[in-house]
């Protein structure tokens, strides 16, 4: 593959498929390559209700329509890619692939993403599927009747603790720190159901049965001691992590590991620009990966012009 | 009645489901819904097919009673978690898996066991 790319996009989440959007639609010619199947995290959200202009949707319908438009637009997609170096400090960045392919784009816009955090203890691996989880909107019906643990402190731990309820008969939500990062209204909502108890200043040590998930060691994180609990299910909701494995020598990184950019979505290279799940900021939302993606199309687009 | 909106064939029932494993030696069925653990791997399916051509794909609504041929499959005995994955050869069950899989996870059975 020997063309010279205006702008090549790494990610096909919203945040990557809105930058092509605009690159094409701005007629630059663009590349979106993307490691896996397009759409990212949001493919994963059962039901969008909060996506401003869309009365209810799914994430997979809504990132089936944002993949069409930035095809539709011109964009290339190159779907189950791999990086494994990149050349980006000149004016011609080169993506070196893992079959020797080499694409070559006068601009790069990194947006990666993120996934969602696993607990990393003994026994999560082998009882995913038979009684650990990440979806009660999937496997909740699976714990009718059963009692199951809810980890992690944030919004979606706790309204999905809420959502259990309706299945299982006793929920206990365990959270490392000694209070919620949720909203007020939504702690309020976990703390007034009378099937949700807590276990606070705690982690899961372990996991352990024999066919399905029976016994979880829980440890109390000041004092270091552990009890067990016989358990059904424990379902894990304890945030993300960002995809920028092996940018670190490239771009700077904050101690999260996520890219830092300024206002215009620029990170410390000419020519580079980052946006969505993969950069340094507060907020997580679909429509803030959108406007990332966004800006960084616009700012890429303006790098160019003036490069010239 | 069709469930699922991918672009694999769906199969509506259980009859449906015989007929396919006598006339696909290799057949994969993901039995599942339209939720975030279940898309990720009708998207592998999607991807690969072009890879397999000696594999047949297909899918099968968890909600549809008919899917209780899957459900009730001794080989899914224990299984908390969506989707249920069926790996058929010659008709018999060859594997099965619950919950998300990744891409290498499912090339990996598809070598090994067709």
């Amino acid at each position: 593959m020997n063309d010279i790319f205006d702008i090549a996009i790494i990610g096909g989440g919203p945040a990557g498929l809105t930058a092509g959007i605009y690159s094409s639609r701005a007629k630059l010619s663009t590349v979106i390559l993307n490691e896996g199947s397009f759409g990212g995290q949001v493919v994963l959200t059962n039901e969008v209700a909060n996506y401003p202009g869309v009365e209810l949707t799914n994430g997979y319908m809504l990132a089936n329509i944002m993949k069409k438009q930035a095809k539709e637009f011109g964009s290339k997609l190159m779907s189950n890619v791999k990086i494994v170096s990149y050349d980006i400090r000149g004016n011609i960045k080169s993506l070196i692939l893992d079959d020797g392919r080499v694409i070559k784009a006068r601009a790069v816009i990194f947006a990666t993403g993120g996934r969602p955090r696993y607990l990393g203890v003994a026994g999560e691996d082998a009882y995913k599927g038979s009684g650990v989880s990440y979806c009660a909107t999937c496997d909740g019906d699976f714990f009718t009747g059963k009692e199951i643990i809810v980890v992690g402190g944030g919004n979606s731990a706790l309204e999905e603790a809420g959502t259990l309820t309706k299945y299982a008969t006793k929920v206990t939500i365990v959270h490392q720190f000694d209070h919620f990062q949720a909203f007020p209204a939504v702690i309020d909502e976990a703390k007034a159901n009378p099937k949700i108890s807590f276990i606070m200043e705690s982690r899961i040590a372990e996991l352990s049965g024999d066919e399905s998930l029976r016994k979880a060691v829980i440890e109390h994180i000041p004092t270091g001691n552990k009890t067990e609990m016989s358990i059904d299910g424990v379902f894990v909701f304890i945030g993300y992590v960002p995809n920028t494995e092996g940018l670190g020598d490239l771009l700077s990184l904050n101690q999260y590991h996520e890219i830092i950019v300024d206002s215009e979505m620029k990170t410390d290279i000419p020519g580079v620009f980052a946006a969505g799940d993969s950069i340094a900021k507060k907020y997580r939302q679909i429509t803030t990966a959108v406007a990332d993606g966004t800006i960084a199309a616009l700012s890429a687009a303006d790098y160019l012009r003036n490069s010239k | 009645m069709k469930y699922l909106q991918t672009s694999l064939p769906e199969i509506e029932t259980a009859e449906e489901l015989k007929k396919m494993q006598q006339e696909h030696p290799n057949l994969m069925v993901v039995c599942g819904r339209m939720g975030p653990m279940c898309i990720p791997v009708y998207d592998i399916m999607e991807e690969i097919e072009d890879e397999y051509p000696h594999v047949k794909f297909a899918v099968m609504a968890f909600d549809s009673p008919e899917s209780g041929i899957i459900r009730n499959d001794p080989a899914c005995r224990g299984f908390m978690g969506l989707p249920f994955t069926m790996y058929y050869k010659n008709a018999e069950v060859a594997h099965a898996t619950t919950s998300i899989q990744s891409r290498q996870q499912v090339t990996d059975i598809l070598k090994a066991k067709f």
